[in-house]
């Protein structure tokens, strides 16, 4: 069933409002989504009549807390496709999940003169990470290039896996919007003995997910980009892997017995959820997931297809060459992130223009330096979709830009 | 709310649109410091021949947004030719104009008078000049940031100057 804006953005109280006297128009969902009353209804509930801490209490409201929390992590193991919860580790955001990759795999597996290879469309998330293992241990980076109209140059693939211990993709770009072909980057990297780790924090909010399809063996998303609350995450591994991986951060939960000399770590998932974990947030992740399913990810996907076609038209028809968007131009290749660069106007200045007429866009680098740089530019503004996006808030973002024009030209 | 007319002011636009001190200088003799915007990715690039005890030529160079870019050029014209000592004042009379407002947010919440502007420049004995049109960023907090980048950067190539004892 196709999803009906009209009635998905009277879920989302936020957007019940003016902002300098106009209509608020989120186009920063790329950045962080906004959350349904079904989500803060979930939490709110949670800590109204059954907040207690989870996996400690014998009474009925910790069981009942704990409940709910192994709840959210079956809806998230179905959502992504897991084969069981034991593969399904909850983690602050997609950037702690890849971090718990690097140090507890990266720092088992990887020695001096191995080699991982990345993406020049990268998030820092997906960089720093290895960068720092470069730094510590002397691995070596390699680089996927792009093409001039923002896909990985994969002719040489081959050569290029031939050799690597770890393949790092993301499966959308949050920059460019592309959605890469993770299934054969990983089928060339499992060719020549490589694990792939995907980046899923602009995949998994917007289409439909199954880890083993995507053929990668470590996938991380981020829940504040899903309609759920920030501080929640997941990553998902392949259960072998992370039940022969070393341990992440220590401390309480993440372990089954501990005496002054040693301890021995808890089983899957916990062995990686040290400390309390953020169980109302994964509770209103759980939510998210329901709020998600209930519409379809599907539809989620043909709605935000057919609004970003919308929005490339009509920049494009507005606006012309002096509107350059950095991305795929077919909305079949892409995701609802829309970078663009207007005129010379840089991208600070034109996102404080349209904030003056309640359109909400990031402008900035996007996490996304090394990008930044193959594009030749500082920073871009961008626009992102989302399940409560529709033509008006695209006409109001084409509506802002002219005037820009009054102010800078 | 604050309307955009006070932050993007005519003179700044000017300052925008035709860059002073815009270019580089060879190094040596020139130092060249770089500042970088982590927010944003604005760059900033002050190459800076002090010779003296004073600030003999400057240029700019780097990309950035209108404020970040016009607050590098009114800082140039502002500084060039002045002895480090008055380049330095100028500085903190600067990121006074800009900082005064963080201390009122973390405050009492009010806004700051006209009058506690001016005791703070009158401490630092500097006339801001066309710089006073920047005064409208501290309205728009993100922004500072902005504002203050090349100040930054020049303060730095100032330390690395005096540290090699020009």
């Amino acid at each position: 069933m196709a999803l009906d804006v009209s009635v998905v953005k009277k879920d989302f109280p936020i957007l019940d409002q003016q902002v300098h006297g106009r209509r608020l128009v989120y186009l920063d969902s790329a950045s962080s989504s906004q959350k349904p009353r079904a989500v803060l209804e979930a939490m709110q509930d949670e800590l109204e009549t059954t907040y207690a801490n989870v996996h400690r209490g014998v009474y009925a409201i910790a069981e009942e807390s704990t409940r709910r929390y192994e709840d959210a992590r079956a809806k998230v193991a179905r959502f992504i496709g897991a084969r069981s919860t034991r593969e399904v580790v909850f983690t602050k955001n997609v950037t702690e999940a890849i971090n718990l990759v690097a140090y507890a795999w990266g720092r088992s597996h990887l020695q001096p003169g191995d080699a991982v290879l990345l993406t020049e469309m990268e998030h820092h998330a997906n960089i720093v990470p290895w960068l720092q293992l470069k730094a510590e241990r002397g691995i070596e980076l390699r680089y996927l290039p792009l093409t001039d109209d923002g896909h990985l140059m994969l002719d040489d693939l081959a050569q290029m896996v031939d050799g690597v211990k770890l393949v790092g993709v993301s499966c959308c770009s949050n920059v460019l919007g592309t959605i890469n072909p993770v299934r054969r980057i990983a089928d060339a990297a499992h060719a020549a003995g490589a694990l792939v780790i995907a980046d899923g924090a602009q995949y998994s909010p917007h289409m439909a997910t199954d880890v083993s399809a995507l053929g990668c063996d470590f996938y991380g998303f981020t829940g504040h980009k899903m309609l759920g609350p920030t501080g929640i995450g997941v990553l998902w591994a392949r259960e072998e892997l992370l039940e022969a991986m070393p341990i992440f951060i220590g401390g309480g939960e993440m372990i089954r017995d501990v005496r002054l000399d040693g301890f021995i770590p808890n089983e899957l998932p916990w062995k990686f959820e040290a400390g309390t974990p953020p169980f109302v947030e994964a509770i209103g992740l759980g939510a998210a997931v329901d709020y998600l399913e209930n519409i379809g990810m599907d539809a989620v996907r043909a709605h935000e297809k057919a609004l970003t076609a919308y929005a490339l038209g009509t920049l494009k028809e507005r606006y012309g060459d002096d509107l350059v968007i950095h991305g795929p131009s077919d909305p079949e290749d892409r995701g609802g992130a829309i970078s663009f660069v207007y005129k010379d106007v840089h991208p600070h200045d034109l996102s404080q223009v349209l904030d003056q007429a309640g359109v909400c866009v990031r402008a900035g680098h996007h996490c996304a330096k090394p990008l930044m740089r193959r594009l030749g530019v500082t920073a871009t503004a961008r626009a992102s979709m989302y399940v409560y996006n529709d033509e008006a808030d695209v006409d109001a973002l084409a509506d802002a830009l002219a005037e820009a024009d009054t102010l800078f030209f | 709310m604050p309307g955009l007319e006070d932050l993007y002011r005519e003179i700044i636009l000017d300052h925008y649109r035709n860059p002073r001190n815009r270019g580089e200088l060879p190094v040596p003799p020139a130092y060249k410091v770089e500042g970088f915007n982590p927010l944003c990715g604005d760059e900033i690039i002050v190459y800076l021949v002090v010779d003296g005890g004073r600030v003999q030529d400057l240029r700019i160079g780097g990309q950035g947004c209108s404020i970040s870019q016009s607050s590098a050029s009114m800082m140039s014209a502002a500084v060039k030719g002045k002895t480090v000592q008055e380049a330095r004042a100028t500085i903190r009379a600067f990121k006074g104009m800009m900082s005064i407002h963080e201390q009122h947010l973390e405050g009492d919440g009010s806004e700051p008078t006209a009058e506690d502007e001016a005791a703070a420049r009158e401490e630092a004995d500097v006339k801001l000049g066309d710089l006073e049109a920047l005064q409208g960023v501290v309205k728009f907090p993100v922004r500072i940031k902005c504002a203050t980048l090349s100040w930054n950067t020049l303060a730095q190539g100032l330390d690395e100057a005096e540290t090699a004892g020009a």
